[in-house]
């Protein structure tokens, strides 16, 4: 009887122990979880779902707390992935999906007002104070949160254009005709 | 060396008509030169070529025109002497039918060489030099494909190669520019497989032409007399000009899935890019003309033709009397891999091997599509081992992920699956548009992790800032903290009394117009002295 007792309460410790080594020793920073939900996301940090940029909404989503069809420049293929990634079943009606666009600053009226950069998430402003500012393309993710601020109102968003090395194939769609009609 | 070579097979494969026999009756024509030349700067795989020249610049034949950007790029040359007069985008030989950034030149009739040597002696030269001036004459795989030569001539030391293969299976069909060429220039392009083979040093260099070719065969095999080099007949089957495929047959080599061939071993090149080195090392001349293969119902003699890169397609249809309102489809390339142009306003490019005028009823258009019956006919033919008709459900279904899966980046889009399926699903399209949009969400996917970096930059940025800036407010709190509490007010006032009493030492203050003042003046001075005097205890104020 006192072998067993010893036995177990020795075994339980010693697991009890390892177990709590491993718990500070592999500590992972961070959920995991919420890092791959980031990794689905666009990374436009607009905003539009209601949380501070996509990590925020990321980790939200991790904790459970809010919907996978929050994210208009995700479109219906994040909504999927999103649902996917944490075991929910995507809604019917997705996010609806804008066609991509960038920030294009008009030189001719911008007062060099900095507004615009303090807001823009991936700093693809460039300018001084009182100096004329202007977008870069490339990391321009079109998020719009420099529209708001602009006190002159000299941001437009302009739709990407189509080029060559961006050309996509269309869905093959065929208008099916009946054979013959079934009598 | 008269005991046939044993061949390998590769799997699947077709037996189409050939056609080749309606462009093989006439001999070569060359091309006039068109009075106005369009250049895209992008005529090859990899980066556009950057500009050399600008509007109003006049050129010689041969001169550059744009150097190639980066390693994976191809430089471009003046097909004739002019003038540049035009760069700008337009529309280029593209299934979209959208521009792209091209070199206008408008040709002086003279048609005057830029000065331009060739290496006699290449069988001595470097290897790195012969590469050199493969790369400065623009030379990119003239196939089909369009990827830089010079590129495929430097596999890196860890790959030696063993076989250097020549392709002039010109498997598709209706085109015969390939099957002209050995017929004509037989030594010349022995002569360039001998100069690649001197940079790539293999072991062997073979030679594969389909047999239904038996004159090229002929010609080639005359011309590789006393050469190391073995000139091999394969059998006719769709898509035996494919790169792997030939590969398999000549060597029974397997080109790893997602890999290149110099992986086991073999570097393949075009006859043609064979016949474009020769000109380019011993004659010094670079890339600037092709043969092409002017064919279909709608052309009243089929032939080829030798034509400037940039002469427009509507120009050589007006100039050899096409029927142009009897063309049903317009094709660059062949009917099976090939794409229907939507007009006629575009240039010749390195890679335009054939211009096929399409009369109705001469290539199936796009009929109606039934329902996949699971036949299966499609996994039978497929030259790469796929399963076609998966792919095709999982793009159509937009599964990305799963038709990946499938392996759907090693489809080559030679077209026989579409070709034997019963129920006439156009199944390469489908692939096609996989793979257009699995490279898009690839794109999106890099842009996405360049703007996560960037904002996790700027969040990092604005924390130091922050913390920075509450350093610097803990260390005045520290400092104001270690002195006496009022010790620096008292010292600021005494500074304040010390600096009145110096400037007071230096400059009393004197009333001002006390001279020359007449008594009535000193009168009134004196009463209001007496008045303020009296003023002065009461203050009536």
């Amino acid at each position: 009887m006192l072998t067993d007792v010893v036995a177990v309460t020795t075994l339980s410790s010693l697991l009890g122990a390892a177990l709590g080594y491993a718990a500070i020793r592999f500590r992972v920073e961070g959920n995991p979880l919420a890092e791959q939900v980031v990794q689905a996301l666009p990374q436009t940090q607009c905003g539009q779902c209601g949380f501070a940029g996509c990590k925020d909404y990321a980790e939200a989503l991790a904790r459970g707390d809010a919907e996978v069809d929050l994210c208009p420049p995700g479109g219906q293929a994040v909504v999927i992935a999103l649902a996917d990634l944490l075991g929910r079943d995507p809604p019917q009606k997705g996010a609806v999906e804008k066609p991509k666009t960038i920030a294009v600053i008009d030189e001719q009226t911008c007062i060099g007002c900095t507004l615009c950069q303090q807001a823009c998430p991936v700093d693809a402003i460039l300018g001084a104070a009182k100096h004329m500012h202007t977008v870069i393309r490339d990391e321009c993710t079109g998020c719009e949160l420099c529209m708001a601020p602009c006190p002159v109102e000299c941001i437009a968003m302009v739709p990407i254009k189509q080029d060559i090395s961006t050309w996509k194939w269309p869905y093959p769609y065929f208008s099916l005709t009946p054979v013959a009609k079934v009598a | 060396m008269n005991i046939p070579r044993a061949l390998f097979s590769f799997h699947g494969g077709i037996h189409v008509h050939g056609h080749k026999e309606i462009s093989t009756q006439l001999p070569v024509d060359v091309a006039p030169i068109p009075p106005r030349l369009v250049l895209p700067l992008q005529q090859h795989i990899g980066l556009p070529a950057e500009p050399l020249v600008a509007i109003g610049d006049k050129v010689l034949k041969g001169q550059p025109l744009a150097k190639p950007k980066g390693y994976i790029s191809a430089s471009l040359h003046a097909p004739t002497s002019g003038q540049v007069v035009d760069v700008s985008p337009l529309p280029v030989p593209h299934p979209s039918g959208l521009g792209a950034p091209c070199i206008v030149l408008e040709s002086d009739g003279q048609d005057t060489w830029y000065p331009h040597q060739g290496l006699a002696d290449w069988a001595s030269a470097d290897p790195n030099l012969l590469r050199t001036l493969i790369r400065d004459a623009g030379i990119v795989g003239l196939g089909g494909a369009g990827f830089p030569s010079s590129v495929k001539l430097q596999p890196g030391p860890s790959r030696p190669i063993r076989t250097l293969i020549l392709n002039g299976a010109e498997c598709e069909p209706y085109i015969t520019s390939d099957d002209l060429l050995m017929r004509r220039q037989a030594a010349e392009i022995i002569e360039g497989m001998s100069i690649m083979a001197r940079i790539l040093q293999p072991t062997e260099c073979l030679i594969g032409i389909e047999d239904n070719k038996p004159e090229a065969y002929q010609a080639l095999r005359e011309a590789a007399q006393g050469h190391p080099i073995e000139v091999v007949q394969v059998p006719t089957r769709y898509p035996m000009g494919g790169e792997k495929q030939l590969i398999k047959v000549l060597t029974g080599r397997e080109v790893p899935s997602g890999g290149l061939p110099s992986q086991v071993g073999v570097v393949c090149h075009n006859v043609a890019t064979a016949h474009a080195v020769y000109r380019a090392v011993v004659h010094g001349e670079p890339l600037i003309s092709r043969l092409l293969t002017l064919t279909g119902g709608a052309v009243a003699q089929p032939r080829n033709v030798e034509v400037r890169l940039g002469t427009p397609v509507s120009f050589l249809l007006q100039h050899y009397q096409v029927s142009v309102n009897r063309i049903e489809r317009l094709i660059m390339g062949g009917p099976m891999m090939g794409f229907a142009l939507s007009h006629d306003q575009v240039p010749v490019v390195k890679t335009s091997n054939c211009l096929l005028c399409a009369v109705a009823g001469e290539v199936p258009a796009n009929q109606d599509p039934q329902a996949c019956i699971r036949c299966g006919a499609c996994t039978t033919v497929c030259p790469t081992n796929l399963l076609p008709q998966q792919m095709y459900w999982h793009a159509r279904a937009r599964d990305f992920d799963k038709v990946q899966q499938y392996n759907l980046f090693d489809c080559i889009e030679c077209g026989c699956c579409a070709e034997v399926c019963p129920s006439r699903i156009p199944l390469v399209q489908y692939y096609r548009f996989a793979k257009s949009e699995v490279a898009a969400r690839e794109r999106d996917k890099q842009r996405a992790d360049l703007a996560r970096r960037r904002n996790e930059a700027r969040v990092a940025r604005f924390d130091r800032e922050k913390a920075e800036k509450a350093a610097k407010l803990a260390q005045a709190k520290a400092a104001a903290a270690s002195a006496p509490p009022g010790a620096d007010k008292k010292a600021a006032i005494d500074a304040a009394v010390a600096r009145a009493a110096a400037k007071k030492a230096t400059a009393p203050v004197t009333p001002k117009n006390t001279e020359d003042l007449t008594p009535a003046q000193q009168a009134q001075i004196a009463e209001a002295d007496s008045r303020r005097a009296a003023d002065q205890p009461g203050d009536p104020r």
